[in-house]
């Protein structure tokens, strides 16, 4: 069995649609013809996996990114998705990010916790009806063998208290490991999304300690075991999981980072409130992007904070209250913007 | 008479929403197919994670045809009028009736409603429930605007009939109904075309799909336990996690698998929790050595393999959450262990608010550790002993292990405090301090344990008293009903005597004072702290403010004088204390009569016990009430209340009418008849019994020696008038009925029971 044909067919569909205008029509039946090869070998590294997911969502048709290059909690605080999930604009991106969170800081000794982490993260808008087959499309591709695993859509409604978002959808359920969060968008910085778009987002060291049958995340095979220097994921991140666990957890220093919390909320609003339009070129341009960068920093020294233990429980509300604060700004001037969808001439 | 089968097929709906989401679509469907006269023989619902599903049998094919009569102007009404009622009547003139009656001729029309087909209401119907179906929480997908649980993809509405099957034609948002559905996701995806139920539930299994929950539990039960079994195991019940698991799978395949050796040292409620909690599995039980030694994971498919790789990946998950639960349990342990031990814990609560107006966890477990050293002797705990358990009952909540599972409060707390070397008192009243959590829970007995949980619970409750935050309606947010009755079941499952007034007032007092202390001018602080030291000397709050005002009032040594006038910052205290700690005391009376009346005793009888003095000791009072509904419960008992309550009405008249109490002892020679003179011998005979008896608190025997009062009551009312022509005798025999007064209202203020 698997998703061929019938899978292109309806993602192609809702891709015409996007790319259209941008007239790429060889594009498109370039597309169907990439579908045509077999089954992918088991991959046999930690990079392969990443490697053949990048494949996969190319091959049906999202825009690749690079990750963000700021420190952030999850792979859906890069502006691709939370802005870009805002307004009526059609997207479709998929990339890697590097993601941290600093109280899962283990020294790099728990099997499978680390505060520094990759997660790999597609966006569609609107999402297509075939979301679910396309995700499991994926999974195939990775080397998941559909005729041997328990596959699962289990309930998990995703909520971002700092980024004022929800959306309803499920854990994806692998023999009983999580290996990806599914989700539909509704709401995002406060702003009803309209169009709904899907999310998917795959733990990817988890996901491929799985395929690649690894029981310790560091033991995994970085690059292919047969390359002339073979490298684990230990080779490449132990020292630095020991080195941020101790920083996070016992050496960050506390007052610099709350001066650099307010600091980064004090720039953000500072750079909403310049005017629409840039005095020296004459051009309206809304900095909402600098002025997220500050959120997404925000976002991060709480979570530092918090791992330093210095954060009450009452003080965890207000924090994260002051972050939704600043999404929901990032947000309503995104919306005025050409990305959001914003058209000078109907305003 | 067609059959009807409906089916919503969607992504993957929420194990905990299908089985009411199937009987809502019933509902919703049923009800507006009978409002539109389309009556039936049956209905029933099914759901899996992918659908919904309805079954209607014997429909009508039609809805019958409708004669509305409607009654109109008066025929010679101004024509504006009567062309209104033919508009709104959709009739001509000519097809109105005109009736004579007695207010003239009036106008009627007769509108003809035909009867419509069954499959344009059941298409109208289904439009409607889809619209405003009553999911917990919806959503929208792609760019439509239709609201579902999760994305509807396709949608079966057929109905069959001997002479065939029909596809209701229904269109909904760019879904159009149809005849296919699909089987199971990954065993059998292909199309599958429906004529009726029958045929859909029989192809459904065919293609992997078990359409019933129900049986698809049974199937899952029947299969772990005989698994167990094989075994030498068992597996541990959980109904819920039956119920959750059993809609999450369309085809339940039951694989057991083994816990790896180094977490069976963890305590089985880690082992049960974390793994009903992340990954649904069931625990599997050695009989022989009683500890959680599997797991039971239940697949939503079978494999080539039997399941090998699914039960091999799901053993490693577990391996994995398995070894973050060992590593809290070894923390913790480290932590519990070390010099500082628990404290350091508590310490951390510092930082934790309890309620933003009741300050922190930490000040809250200070209050308890006080509240629970007063208690101590009540209940028969050692004072001190009493006081390290409640300061360490509350510590885990700052451990890693309950962080990550909130519901293992307070056990863990007794696996540390063990650890820690503590008392097998101090471990225990950590994890039964929070009990009984529901009516049905287990009451503490050990003393220790008795002393913090009830400190637990009265500190909750005065504060959430104190700052006005009482339980409104249907509106509880911080259980103080399940606290109060926790209260009451402590107090009288394990018969502590205890007057609740002292420690009501006591601890509401300590919360003025503590909003007071930084501004109260130094008079008023003293007077209260003053009062609050000698609160339990005098039992309640106003014996010991009276006296310490008079006190203070007459004393040289201090050189000012409490203002208690009326609107004095003193004399606000002192009312409000008073009437927040009778409220509660209400409130905690209120509750213990549906606590009682669920024992069968009904709510007069309380009353009754309630208006007698004592009743703050709540195992008095549930003592007095059972003996009195007892007693109620047999022929004498009912007589002798109404003997009572006529001895009572005369006596009560007479004083009314006299102006005076009739409380002078009668004398038996004013006796007149031999009745009246059984009645003076049995009164002194039970009154013999009964003072003893009440000085025993043995009501039992109290109102059994009333209830043989019945007979002699009865004679003297058949034998004699009470209100004699001679006023001698009249006097006495009022004085007679006082004492019969005095004697019944002795356990219960009989005057409140109905009847």
């Amino acid at each position: 069995m698997g998703y061929g044909a019938e899978i292109v067919t309806m993602v192609q569909l809702t891709l015409a649609r996007h790319t259209r205008r941008k007239g790429a029509q060889d594009q498109r039946s370039k597309l169907m013809s990439d579908n045509t090869e077999n089954r992918p070998q088991k991959p046999k590294s930690f990079q392969a996996i990443i490697l053949a997911l990048q494949n996969y969502w190319a091959r049906h048709g999202c825009a690749i990114l690079q990750p963000y290059d700021m420190e952030v909690g999850a792979g859906t605080f890069h502006p691709a998705t939370t802005l870009r999930s805002l307004g009526t604009n059609p997207w479709a991106a998929a990339y890697v990010q590097p993601s941290r969170r600093p109280t899962d800081g283990r020294y790099g000794e728990n099997p499978n916790r680390l505060q520094h982490y990759y997660q790999y993260q597609v966006l569609i808008k609107p999402s297509p009806p075939n979301l679910q087959e396309l995700y499991l499309g994926s999974l195939e591709a990775i080397g998941i063998n559909m005729d041997l695993h328990d596959i699962r859509f289990v309930e998990d409604d995703w909520e971002s208290p700092t980024l004022g978002a929800w959306g309803l959808g499920w854990e994806v359920w692998c023999d009983g490991m999580e290996v990806s969060q599914f989700t539909y968008f509704q709401q995002v910085g406060g702003h009803d999304c309209h169009p709904v778009s899907g999310e998917l987002t795959y733990g990817l060291e988890r996901l491929a300690m799985y395929v690649l049958g690894v029981d310790h995340v560091m033991d995994m095979p970085f690059n292919d075991p047969d390359a002339p220097i073979p490298m684990t994921y230990r080779d490449v991140f132990k020292q630095t999981e020991e080195e941020y666990a101790r920083w996070n957890f016992d050496v960050a220093n506390t007052e610099v980072l709350l001066r650099q919390f307010e600091e980064a909320e004090a720039h953000c609003k500072v750079i909403l409130d310049e005017a629409p339009v840039d005095p020296k070129t004459g051009k309206r341009i809304i900095m909402v992007h600098p002025a997220y960068d500050q959120c997404i920093k925000a976002s991060h020294i709480f979570n530092l904070l918090d791992a330093r233990g210095v954060i009450s429980v009452t003080e965890r509300q207000a924090y994260i209250g002051r972050v939704r604060a600043l999404s929901k700004m990032c947000a309503d001037a995104f919306v005025l913007t050409r990305a959001g969808g914003y058209s000078e001439d109907a305003a | 008479m067609p059959d009807l089968l409906i089916e919503l097929f969607s992504e993957e709906i929420p194990a905990r929403m299908q089985r009411r989401a199937a009987e809502d679509l019933q509902k919703l469907m049923t009800n507006g197919l009978v409002e539109a006269g389309l009556t039936y023989a049956s209905a029933a619902c099914f759901s899996t994670p992918r659908r919904l599903a309805l079954a209607v049998e014997g429909m009508l094919d039609a809805s019958p045809r409708q004669v509305e009569e409607r009654k109109g102007p008066k025929a010679d009404a101004p024509e504006k009028a009567i062309e209104g009622f033919l508009r709104g009547a959709g009739l001509t003139r000519d097809q109105l009736e005109e009736r004579e009656t007695p207010k003239g001729k009036i106008l009627f029309a007769k509108i003809e409603k035909p009867g419509r087909p069954a499959a344009e209401i059941v298409a109208e119907v289904l439009e409607h429930t889809i619209r405003n179906f009553p999911w917990p929480k919806s959503m929208r997908w792609g760019t439509g605007s239709l609201k579902w649980v999760r994305p509807l993809h396709s949608i079966v509405c057929v109905m069959s009939a001997e002479d065939g099957v029909e596809v209701v034609p229904f269109e909904l948002d760019g879904i159009t109904a149809g005849d296919v559905t699909y089987g199971h996701r990954f065993l059998a995806p292909a199309v599958i075309k429906v004529s009726g139920f029958e045929d859909y539930e029989a192809k459904l299994k065919r293609a992997f799909v078990v359409l019933n929950a129900c049986e698809r539990a049974g199937t899952i039960w029947h299969d772990a336990t005989n698994m167990a079994f094989a075994a030498g195991m068992e597996v541990v019940e959980d109904e819920g996690l039956l119920k959750e698991v059993s809609g999450l799978v369309e085809w339940p395949v039951v694989l057991m698998g083994p816990i790896g050796a180094d977490f069976l040292e963890l305590p089985a409620e880690v082992l049960q929790t974390s793994m009903r909690e992340h990954q649904k599995f069931f625990s599997v039980r050695n009989t022989k050595t009683g500890r959680i030694e599997k797991f039971i994971t239940v697949a939503n498919r079978t494999t080539a393999d039997e399941g090998a790789t699914i039960l091999a990946g799901n053993e490693k998950v577990l391996g994995a959450r398995l070894s973050d639960a060992k590593f809290f349990w070894e923390n913790d342990l480290r932590v519990a262990t070390s010099d500082e031990g628990m404290a350091t814990w508590v310490k951390a609560l510092e930082n934790v608010t309890f309620h933003n107006k009741l300050g922190t966890q930490a000040e809250l477990i200070e209050r308890m550790a006080v509240l629970a050293r007063e208690l101590a002797p009540m209940v028969g705990a050692d004072p001190d002993e009493a006081k390290e358990a409640a300061r360490l009952a509350k510590a885990d909540l700052s451990s890693e292990m309950v962080y990550e599972f909130p519901e293992l409060q307070g056990l863990m707390g007794s696996y540390y405090a063990r650890a820690a070397g503590k008392s097998d008192a101090v471990a225990d009243a950590a994890r039964e301090h929070y009990a009984p959590l529901g009516p049905s829970d287990d009451v503490p007995t050990a003393p220790v344990s008795v002393a913090v949980a009830l400190a637990e619970k009265i500190d909750k409750l005065t504060g959430f008293w104190a700052i006005d935050e009482k339980p409104t309606g249907s509106k509880d947010p911080f259980a103080l009903r399940r606290a109060a009755l926790g209260v009451i079941r402590i107090l009288v499952e394990n018969r502590v005597a205890l007057s609740l007034d002292q420690h009501l007032d006591s601890e509401l007092l300590k919360y003025e004072l503590t909003q007071l202390r930084p501004t109260a001018p130094e008079p008023d602080l003293f007077t209260l702290e003053s009062t609050l030291a000698e609160i339990a000397d005098h039992g309640v709050f106003g014996a010991a403010f009276r006296t310490v005002v008079d006190r203070i009032k007459h004393s040289d040594t201090h050189p000012f004088v409490p203002d208690v006038s009326d609107g004095s910052l003193l004399q606000t205290v002192a009312v409000r204390v008073q009437a927040k700690s009778a409220d509660l005391l209400s409130f905690l009376h209120d509750r213990l009569k549906v606590y009682l009346k669920d024992q069968g005793v009904r709510h007069d009888i309380i009353d009754a016990c309630i208006a007698m003095p004592g009743n703050d000791d709540l195992t008095l009072l549930v003592k007095r009430a059972k003996a009195l509904s007892e007693t109620l419960k047999t022929d004498d008992g009912e007589n002798l209340i109404q003997g009572f309550k006529r001895a009572n009405n005369i006596l009560t008249q007479a004083e009314e009418a006299d102006g005076v109490e009739y409380s002078y002892g009668a004398d038996v020679k004013f006796a007149e008849v031999d009745e009246e003179r059984a009645l003076f011998k049995a009164l002194d005979e039970a009154e013999a019994t009964i003072t003893p008896a009440m000085e025993a608190q043995d009501f039992t025997t109290a109102m059994s020696a009333m209830a043989s009062l019945r007979g002699p009551i009865d004679g003297f009312f058949d034998a004699v008038q009470v209100n004699s022509d001679n006023g001698t005798i009249r006097r006495n025999r009022l004085n007679l009925l006082s004492r019969i007064r005095t004697i019944c209202t002795s356990v219960a203020d009989l005057t409140k029971i109905d009847g």
